[in-house]
């Protein structure tokens, strides 16, 4: 059987891909279209590394098939700066550290940017139940939740 | 080579699933499915994703009650007011699945078919008296939801048949439901016993109705007739609650495992058919 032709729309950039039906869209985004901010920490849906929004819903793109998303809008962790200019997320975990291995930190600013768009100020707890599904390793998640809530203040003020 | 169709019809659906021994499989969220795919279980030849019809992505409010489609993610059912204000309990149950990305795919449909005795919506829906629409080569036909799954993994569904939504019933205007789960855990976890309860009380504040259903402690989710028997006629007040909780008990056939031993889980379950009682019983009472 043939590959599928799939036309998507990823950060807003028209794309047009081949694949086979096993392939997942993280298969495609990292092997095909060299859009590697995206991880595969477990490729099972349990870690979140591989987050991003489809038709502007956060999915893990592990546990989608690549076939899905045909005239779908895709958005990554590529299209979260403008150009060079991070999006606040992005400078806040850079300022606070809020990363050490950054294998977790392409979906988290990813499922963060979703919560801040939902909810502008969300609380402690509200931060942690949405992140619950992005794994970190590494930082103990404290820093992560403090540089959320910061990065919606200077969302908030600006 | 494993094929992929999206079909946009109900017909068209029936046919492509219409393989021997299902050697094709329904596709909702795939958050089942491409997990069972990527592990190398999958012995399917081909995929037919659900979500490119129609009636597999509405969810509207209808007189007499709701109906939502098999493939309505759990996020687009948690975004729903009126659902959540009239079901509560079958929303926070959907809503327990998973994480928020999981929660951006899982649907009703795919949770109860996937089969699974822990599923977390199943208990909910059934409790409210939840029917759902199949559709096959014979036709549609409506069934209660405790009808579909016969075992862990199985399904009363034949060759070509798929759900197409689910029906709930308009809630009682002094009826409340609600469900709990116990997880080792506070999050992303399966549920070690889950419980709900949907009751209607008179005027009086007395039990008039009662569906208790229990998951996770017997190879299906399942209804407990003498359970919601235990309620009815009773102000629900703790003797009814202590029946209650003896017959949730008394219906329990789990498994032992590390996550749980059979004494454990049957304990838990009365706890938690208490404590859903009573929220089930608070809420009947703030909507009267
Ligand atoms: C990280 C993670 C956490 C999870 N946590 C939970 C949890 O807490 N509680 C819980 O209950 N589950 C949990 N699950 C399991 C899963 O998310 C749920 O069962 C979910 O509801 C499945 O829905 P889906 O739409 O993704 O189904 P899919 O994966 O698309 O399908 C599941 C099965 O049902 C069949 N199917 C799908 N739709 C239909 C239909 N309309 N008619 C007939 N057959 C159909 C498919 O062929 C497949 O066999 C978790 C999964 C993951 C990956
Ligand atoms: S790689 Fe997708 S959730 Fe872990
Ligand atoms: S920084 Fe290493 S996993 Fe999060």
């Amino acid at each position: 059987m043939s590959k599928h032709h799939i036309s998507t729309t990823i950060n807003g950039e028209p794309v047009e891909f081949l694949c086979d039906t096993a392939q997942t869209l993280l298969d495609v985004l990292r092997d095909e279209l060299g859009l590697t901010g995206s991880k595969e920490g477990c490729g099972s849906g349990d870690c979140g590394a591989c987050s991003v929004l489809v038709e502007g819903r956060l999915v893990c793109a592990c546990l989608v098939l690549a076939a899905e998303v045909d005239r779908c809008a895709v958005e990554t962790i590529e299209g979260v700066a403008q150009g060079n200019a991070l999006h606040p997320l992005q400078q806040v975990f850079l300022n606070e550290a809020a990363l050490q291995c950054g294998i977790c930190t392409p979906g988290i600013i990813v499922a963060a940017k979703a919560l801040l768009e939902k909810n502008p100020d969300p609380d402690e707890e509200e931060i942690r139940f949405w992140l619950a599904g992005n794994l970190c390793r590494c930082t103990g998640y404290d820093k992560i939740v403090r540089a959320v809530q910061q990065a919606a203040l200077v969302m908030r003020s600006a | 080579m494993l094929t992929y169709n999206k079909p946009t019809t109900v017909d068209e659906a029936v046919i492509l699933l219409q393989q021997p021994q299902h050697a094709a499989r329904a596709l909702a969220g795939g958050t089942d499915l491409l997990v069972e795919l990527r592990s190398g279980r999958l012995a399917a030849q081909g995929i037919v994703d659900l979500k490119r019809i129609p009636e597999l992505r509405a969810l509207r409010a209808e007189q007499d009650g709701f109906r939502i489609g098999a493939a309505v993610s759990g996020a687009e059912l948690g975004e729903h007011a009126t659902l959540k204000a009239m079901w509560p309990g079958v929303v926070e149950a959907a809503n327990l699945i998973g994480s928020t990305q999981i929660q951006g795919r899982a649907s009703l449909g795919g949770n109860l078919c996937n089969a699974s005795p822990a599923a977390d919506s199943v208990p909910a829906l059934i409790a409210a008296g939840a029917r759902c629409t199949v559709a096959g080569p014979g036709g549609r036909r409506e069934v209660p939801v405790e009808s579909i799954v016969t075992g862990p993994g199985k399904t009363s569904l034949v060759s070509g048949e798929f759900v197409v939504d689910f029906v709930l019933p308009a809630q009682a205007a002094r009826g409340g439901d609600a469900y709990l789960r116990f997880i080792p855990r506070t999050e992303m976890d399966i549920a070690v016993v889950g419980v709900a309860v949907n009751l209607t009380l008179d005027a009086a504040g007395v039990c008039t109705t009662a569906r208790v259903a229990v998951g996770a402690v017997a190879p299906t989710a399942r209804l407990v007739d003498a359970a919601g028997a235990a309620l009815v006629g009773t102000t629900v007040d703790e003797t009814a609650l202590n029946a209650l909780m003896a017959a949730v008990r008394a219906a329990c056939a789990p498994i032992n495992d590390k996550r749980g031993t059979i004494e454990f889980r049957t304990h838990v379950a009365g706890v938690l058919a208490g404590r859903a009682a009573k929220i089930a019983l608070d809420r009947a009472r703030s909507r009267a």
